[in-house]
């Protein structure tokens, strides 16, 4: 063996087990047991990779943007080492011909086999003409390469039921893929976009088991939808003892009190974001000071808006202060308010301000 | 007789493009530029409470997402005449600028790198050679012999799969692509790291913001970050020292990295900061705020007519009425109903789809003009009118670019070439470097 092979075979065994705990990592998001491990990372290191066609519809690829910030997988080694990505125009080398030639190389080679990725609604009204790729339209291109599909994994809530573009007046006939395809098996993975683990996981569960894993009545992975934000979050105590955050900015605001009363929708959102947390540092909206805004739920741009108005039919629980008056008058309070300010004369900086201990003044007080 | 020649999808970008160009004798005659999607989303907000707009407008584009939220408050704001508290200026600016440094190392490695590298030409490289052309670059400790080595044998096995996935394709081999496959092979190790950096920034962001893509710390008014030092769940001193760390790290990456990776492109594609000017009119709007008013910034705006740096006139304030007065808006090849020019208050958005028509409508794109014009924006509009204002941080690190790139490219390389497509690349990574500054100056 040359020093350089040595190197390599050194090399890969540590990247191997680097991969294994990866995959041990990911057996645990998704709530499986330890004997699982060789299984996933048999299915995540087969030596033909599972074909991907990735396409886009009416979205803002914020759920490919999403992935970028994935770390387990990270981006690089979900498309160099798990998937293949045939096709995904936001990444892809080639455009125009050469683009749709690889897709269709891939849909003619892996038929019955690929997994299909969708982001974005599809406009329906006036036959479609509001979103064309390559001269055909989303309903046409859905319509050919979904049934070809082993499996359609909708991403976000666009492809799952509309999202943004389905608001009310909903002027292109926007919907989701479940709206169009009806036998081929569809996953959804909504959020706007949704934390990546969400698709990951799933990834890796149908890699793992060849199977998409159980979902709710509305097709979402139990592993991450089923619980509400509510039922898992940390300022829940405060909720059941009354501790209202009453407009941002305020004394409760500043000790992390529930934000029910400035327009929580946690309590009927069904997601995992206070378990998974975002972008690997811990957080989620709820966990900086702002509501959930219900964006795992179909509709959500019209059920769960205004956003900054109480959420209507939630009882608030009885004992405790701060629940006794003004319960129903939030609102419009809120305009113009905001986190603790400082005089307009310090030194540039947000850190430095709050180690010189500059920053209890409010707006009002200058 | 003209050919012509349809690239359908354009990809690398966000959305839905489409581009016709006729060519006559290897020149491009006549070009249009096409967008294929309609969302809505004017007409979706009609009748919305304000202080809900940002949410929806930031679902405009995933990539670019928080300045569309920041656009949007700002805009209420400044019909409701409100004043922002300095503390939440300071977390929009580094919201703004961490953004930024996110979106310009990905604009560059993930979606523009591509038509300048030659991935596979990285297999040819000499691993001693590319250690000593990236250490003429830059001491980054990231180019090390072992890294590269890895990176090849990474690419080797990706191309012995027979999958290449999204590396299909490409121009591999095109005789364009013109870099060195020492050249190749370090820009594809740095690819494969800006996709880690690229995350930290983002990180960075998510620990001010709740998450990201699609920021959740916005209100009309400011922030709802709350700021406590004697609370576990407000931005305390811990976060806040994660969210300095992680911005140091990536400027770490822009400036030893990302900005010498550009100026190598710059200087090895010497002849393509010939072409490519395109509409030299630029226009530029200021940020990081420096009052509550948003009447002083760090980042300069402005207007340069005909590439004429003498011409520039300051945007100076969101306020600014030579800005709010001279934008308009047109749909004369828009498929929409109508053929007007409109100030952006007085207009409406009513679809009205025809086919492509070459001289009529072919495109769901308004097209937007200053003083009738159509104006370029972006990095190097914001870089040009900062400089022809002499600002000083734009001037130091323009100066200091260009003359990195005369140097390795032996010839002199003045202003005038950054109207040009590496021109543009050298732009927006000298902005992504003074807002690796100005984030942490804004901490
Ligand atoms: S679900 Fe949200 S993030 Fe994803 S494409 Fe739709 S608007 Fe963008
Ligand atoms: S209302 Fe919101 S902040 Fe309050 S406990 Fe429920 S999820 Fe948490």
């Amino acid at each position: 063996m040359s020093t350089q092979d040595t190197g390599k075979a050194i090399d890969a065994q540590l990247s191997r087990r680097r991969f294994i705990k990866g995959c041990s990592m990911a057996a645990a998001a998704l709530g499986l047991s330890e004997t699982m491990v060789p299984k996933l990372v048999e299915a995540a290191a087969s030596p033909q990779r599972p074909p991907v066609i990735w396409l886009h519809f009416q979205e803002c690829t914020g759920c490919t943007e999403s992935l970028l910030r994935a770390s387990h997988p990270d981006i690089g080694r979900l498309i160099l080492d798990i998937i293949s990505l045939d096709y995904h125009e936001t990444i892809m080398a080639a455009a125009g011909h050469q683009a749709e030639e690889a897709m269709q190389a891939s849909i003619e080679k892996n038929k019955g086999k690929f997994i299909c990725v969708v982001e974005g609604a599809i406009p329906t009204k006036d036959g479609g003409i509001y979103c064309q790729i390559g001269g055909r339209t989303a309903m046409d291109i859905l319509a050919d390469v979904g049934p070809k599909a082993a499996a359609i994994i909708a991403i976000g809530t666009c492809a799952s039921y509309g999202g943004i573009q389905a608001a009310r007046p909903n002027p292109t006939g926007a919907v989701g893929v479940r709206d169009l395809i009806k036998d081929t098996p569809i996953i959804n993975i909504p959020g706007c976009p949704p934390n990546p683990v969400c698709f990951l996981g799933t990834v890796l569960h149908y890699l793992t088991f060849k199977r998409l894993p159980r979902t709710d009545q509305l097709g979402r992975p139990l592993f991450a939808y089923g619980r509400k934000n509510h039922d898992q979050c940390e300022r829940r105590p405060h909720f059941d003892e009354g501790r209202f955050v009453e407009q941002f900015g305020d004394e409760a605001h500043k000790q992390g009190y529930c934000l029910y009363k400035v327009g929580c929708k946690g309590p009927q959102t069904y997601a995992n974001c206070p378990v998974a947390r975002f972008n690997d540092v811990g957080v989620w909206p709820v966990g900086v000071g702002h509501g959930c805004i219900g964006c795992t739920e179909p509709d959500f741009w019209d059920t769960m808006t205004p956003f900054y108005e109480r959420l209507p039919g939630v009882t608030i629980p009885g004992g405790g202060q701060g629940i006794v008056t003004g319960a129903d008058s939030i609102g419009k309070k809120i305009l113009g308010v905001t986190a603790a300010a400082v005089g307009i004369h310090a030194a540039v900086g947000i850190g430095k301000k709050v180690i010189k201990g500059n920053t209890s003044e409010r707006a009002e007080d200058k | 007789m003209a050919q012509r020649i349809v690239v359908d999808p354009i990809t690398r970008i966000e959305g839905h493009l489409r581009i016709d160009a006729e060519v006559e004798n290897g020149v491009i005659s006549k070009a249009w530029s096409s967008g294929q999607m309609w969302r809505g989303i004017e007409v979706i907000l009609q009748g919305r409470d304000p202080r809900d707009a940002w949410h929806f407008v930031q679902r405009i584009c995933g990539v670019c997402t928080t300045v569309h939220a920041l656009a949007s408050v700002r805009t209420v704001e400044n019909a409701l005449g409100l004043e922002i508290p300095m503390n939440a200026q300071y977390i929009r600016n580094l919201v703004m600028s961490l953004h930024a440094l996110h979106d310009h190392i990905v604009h560059f490695y993930i979606l523009s790198a591509l038509d300048w590298v030659d991935v596979v030409s990285a297999l040819q490289a000499d691993i001693g050679k590319t250690v000593q052309l990236s250490e003429t670059l830059s001491n980054w400790p990231g180019n090390s012999a072992n890294r590269f080595r890895k990176v090849q044998s990474k690419v080797q096995s990706i191309v012995d799969s027979g999958q290449l996935g999204p590396f299909a394709n490409g121009y591999w081999g095109h005789p364009a692509m013109i870099l060195p496959p020492e050249a190749n092979l370090m820009a594809v190790s740095h690819y494969l790291e800006a996709l880690d950096y690229q995350r930290k920034a983002d990180q960075a962001i998510a620990i001010i913001s709740g998450k990201n893509p699609h920021v959740q710390n916005m209100s009309v008014g400011g922030v709802t970050a709350a700021i406590n030092p004697d609370n576990e769940t407000t931005l305390n001193i811990e976060r806040l020292y994660w969210v300095k760390q992680l911005a140091e790290e990536v400027r770490g990456f822009i400036q030893q990295v990302y900005l010498p990776d550009v100026i190598a492109i710059g200087a090895l594609y010497k002849d393509w900061l010939q072409y490519g000017k395109g509409v030299t009119n630029y226009l530029a709007v200021p940020d990081m705020v420096l009052d509550t008013k948003g009447t002083k910034f760090d980042l300069p705006g402005g207007t340069i007519m005909g590439g004429d740096l003498g011409t520039v006139k300051g945007i100076t304030s969101f306020n600014d009425s030579y800005f709010r007065d001279n934008v308009v808006e047109c749909i004369a090849r828009s498929w929409y109903d109508g053929d007007w020019t409109r100030h952006p208050y007085e207009e409406d958005t009513v679809p009205k789809y025809t086919e492509f028509q070459d001289d009529g409508k072919y495109s769901w794109m308004k097209a937007p003009r200053f003083q009738g014009q159509p104006m370029q924006v972006g990095p190097l509009a914001q870089v040009l009118v900062g400089y022809a204002q002499g600002h000083e941080l734009t001037t130091k690190y323009v100066n200091d670019t260009l003359s990195r790139v005369s140097s390795l490219a032996g010839a002199q390389v003045g202003p005038e070439a950054l109207h040009s497509p590496p021109g543009r690349h050298l732009a927006r990574a000298i902005r992504a470097s003074m807002l690796a500054d100005l984030s942490i100056k804004h901490w």
